[in-house]
């Protein structure tokens, strides 16, 4: 029958999509790994690539993280998708462990945030110290100034120091005050795209690559300070969740190898994190 | 301009190089997407034929069911999954969040719709063309039905590369359920959103371009399977 | 194969079928018998096609019953079969099509290739066997429609204007198959609207007008002696048909 070709060609085609989805499988039921929820600015940075590797080779335990928003992480965390939950914002964290959701919070690291902006500053707040000051200035001259607006750490810092340089934003959205509803990378795109102020943390700001006319222009203020905080997720809320190789892992992030390779980590010979775990934990 | 330039040598130095990454994560995309319209067409063929040939009460709302998930977006299609697999969900135990598998169900949903709406007008056609005669020689209901999925084989290659199409370019449905890690769900599409977050426009527009190329690719092959099949059909 | 009885005479009693709220068959009351060729003729639009396809149980009437005769138990409609006035075939082989046939009734493999090289040869087809059905001329598909019917070895044999689309010398090379097909002793119903071939072909003549069965009558009868003024009328030429839509 002439058809016998495009049988053939089918089988042909069928086999091998067979063989693919077969073949492809990363290892098996012997992968030892955990899920780690944290945040998109972290990964982002480029941290999980240089630290994780050094853990794996010395447990064998395969790290996997799951890189979306502050909010989003901790979510996941509380329905036990993940084992471990990494973000940075403290009073979040904190709420995560008092209901019940996590065990116990050490501190990992802490990096900054910075104020980034058009290189011809219209409103002239490169180099404040203050930067709620600052951002009062951005808003008396209704610069543009894009948000967050995703109610991730960053987001909430932000809007901290508003309150702080005692500017009501929400009747500015839309106008000089943009909220793009994404993460930290998108967020910056935007600004650049705009020739936007907004607020980064230093992490993700240093690895982008889309700067365009943007700056740093506002640093140091110690309100600008921003603390990464680990959590083991409850077993007693998620029985599933993998309590000996999860608690591996934030043993090793607290210790001082872990912490380490957390402050040898750099960009451009920029130290980006700076380990401060306390030596007893929390 | 210069960003394109860019992405283009991005796109050559990443295919030039055999870069592991980037085989992994073409490979991972394609075993997702063709699984997935593989599965999708397996049961969207049928279903489509069946909703062509069977007349049943409430048929007609059944129809424009179909054609309008056509539409559906991919990352609410993401969402839902998402609350389904999730630990918290009703299939959490089957732990399938996170992994390939999830993906895949996630693009099946996305693509049997697709399917059975392309496939149904497909029968609906041959059977006005055909049905009588069929009928005359004896073919029963589901006999027909298969003898007029074959018998509409082009076309409904058509409606599967569709799917396929649909499926690649997703990134919705597969950044949700499969959470974009590193060597484990990372897709070309996710792999694109990545790179844009991180503000390196060139490297997530050259990802683009070899997504493109792998999508010509699969569609060539698809043609070319098609044309030598006709033409042994014309001998 | 041979059956155990004859599903003929096929009895008709005042068979109506109506569609679109008009009546397009009227109370058609007839016997057909085994042996002549019946060819039912009539002016465009009315109810030839509908009726054969009453005949053959592709619809279903209104009211009244289409009655076969006993056939030992087994179902009727696998001793018929039907060719239609544009030959349907599918995308495959000339010997494929005829295959196809063949695999619905669930004969052996052996015993199907036998069939289809019989037919085919018997229908001049043998060259083609092998060819796309689709790139015959519209003369060798209706044969080759014929030669599908044929390998069924069915009783009866409906054909529904079957050379409507041809041209003369196709015309003459289909009605030769019909002819060998009737003379293995199938039954032959067959419609026409064009007189010289009902004059050619018809053993017996059932004229159809508006839907009504005017006349049921040996075919040297009927074009002879008309017994009804329309009838008349038609075969002289007379009887300009009408528009009408026909729900098939």
């Amino acid at each position: 029958m002439r058809g016998s070709f495009v049988y053939r060609m089918a089988l042909v085609l069928v086999l091998g999509l067979a063989a693919a989805v077969v073949g492809g499988k990363p290892g098996g039921a012997a992968d030892r790994f955990i899920t780690v929820a944290s945040t998109t600015s972290t990964d982002n940075s480029g941290l999980f690539g240089h630290i994780l590797p050094i853990f794996e080779s010395e447990t064998g335990i395969d790290v996997r993280v799951v890189a979306v928003g502050t909010g989003q992480a901790i979510r996941l965390a509380e329905r036990g998708d993940a084992d471990v939950l990494l973000v940075h914002h403290k009073p979040s964290e904190e709420k995560f462990v008092a209901d019940g959701y996590g065990v116990r919070r050490f501190d990992v690291m802490y990096n900054d945030f910075v104020v980034v902006g058009p290189k011809s500053d219209p409103a002239a707040i490169r180099g404040m110290d203050d930067v709620a000051a600052a951002m009062a200035k951005v808003a008396a001259g209704e610069a543009v100034f894009a948000s967050r607006g995703d109610n991730s750490g960053t987001h909430k810092k932000e809007l901290g120091l508003w309150k702080a340089a005692g500017v009501d934003v929400d009747a500015a959205g839309g106008k000089w005050y943009r909220e793009t509803g994404s993460g930290m990378g998108a967020t910056l795109n935007t600004a650049s795209g705009l020739g936007a102020y907004t607020l980064a943390d230093r992490a993700t700001w240093i690895s982008f690559r889309n700067k365009g006319d943007l700056e740093i222009l506002v640093e140091g203020d110690p309100r600008l300070f921003n603390q990464y905080g680990v959590i083991l997720v409850n077993p007693k809320k998620h029985p599933h969740v993998k309590v000996e190789d999860g608690q591996k892992f934030i043993d090793w992030l607290v210790s001082p190898a872990g912490q380490e390779s957390i402050a040898q980590f750099e960009i451009d010979g920029r130290q980006l994190f700076y380990p401060n775990a306390k030596k007893e934990g929390s | 301009m210069s960003d394109l330039y860019a992405a283009l040598g991005a796109a050559a130095s990443l295919i030039f190089s055999f870069n592991r990454d980037l085989v992994e994560i073409v490979l991972l995309s394609l075993r997702v997407s063709l699984t997935a319209v593989a599965v999708a067409a397996i049961i969207g063929l049928p279903l489509g034929g069946a909703l062509a040939l069977f007349h049943f009460r409430g048929r007609k709302a059944v129809m424009v069911g179909i054609n309008a998930m056509m539409g559906l977006p991919p990352v609410v299609v993401g969402l839902v999954i998402y609350l389904m697999l999730s630990r918290a969900g009703p299939f959490g135990t089957l732990g399938l969040l996170f992994t390939p598998t999830a993906m895949i169900i996630a693009q099946c949903c996305l693509v049997i719709p697709i399917i059975a709406a392309l496939t149904r007008q497909t029968i609906e056609d041959l059977w006005e063309e055909m049905g009588e005669q069929l009928r005359s020689l004896g073919a029963g209901p589901w006999r027909a039905l298969w003898t007029l999925l074959w018998e509409g084989r082009f076309s409904l290659l058509t409606a599967v590369l569709a799917g396929f199409g649909r499926a690649s370019a997703e990134v919705g449905a597969v950044m949700i359920v499969g959470g974009n890690i590193d060597h484990v769900t990372r897709v070309m599409t996710t792999a694109i959103a990545l790179e844009t977050s991180k503000g390196d426009l060139a490297l997530a527009l050259g990802l683009g371009i070899i997504l493109i190329i792998l999508s010509t690719g699969v569609n060539g092959g698809a043609f070319l399977l098609k044309e030598a099949a006709q033409k042994s059909q014309m001998s | 194969m041979k059956p155990v009885l004859s599903i003929l005479p096929l009895a008709l009693d005042k068979v109506t079928f109506e569609a679109g709220g008009k009546r397009l068959i009227k109370e058609v009351s007839c016997a057909l018998e085994a042996g002549p060729r019946s060819v039912i003729i009539g002016p465009n639009g009315a109810g030839k096609s509908l009726l054969l396809r009453l005949c053959h149980g592709l619809i279903d009437p209104t009211s009244g019953s289409v009655l076969w005769s006993g056939a030992g138990g087994k179902d009727p409609s696998l001793l018929q079969a039907m060719v239609f006035q544009r030959p349907v075939m599918l995308r495959r082989s000339v010997a494929a099509n005829v295959d196809y046939a063949l695999s619905l009734r669930g004969l052996p493999a052996a015993e199907r290739r036998d069939r289809v090289d019989d037919v085919l040869a018997r229908t001049g087809l043998r060259r083609f066997a092998d060819r796309s059905a689709r790139v015959l001329s519209v003369g060798e598909q209706q044969k080759l429609a014929l030669a599908r019917a044929w390998a069924l070895r069915p009783q009866v044999l409906f054909l529904d204007e079957p050379t409507a689309s041809l041209d003369p010398a196709a015309t003459l090379a289909v009605e030769d198959v019909i002819a060998a097909i009737h003379g293995t002793g199938t039954k032959i119903v067959m419609t026409t609207h064009d007189l010289a071939q009902a004059r050619r072909v018809a053993d017996d003549v059932l004229f159809l007008y508006r839907g009504r069965l005017f006349e049921h009558s040996p075919a040297g009868v009927f074009f002879e002696a008309p017994r009804s003024a329309e009838a008349a009328s038609f075969i002289e030429g007379k009887l300009f048909w009408r528009r009408k839509e026909i729900a098939s």
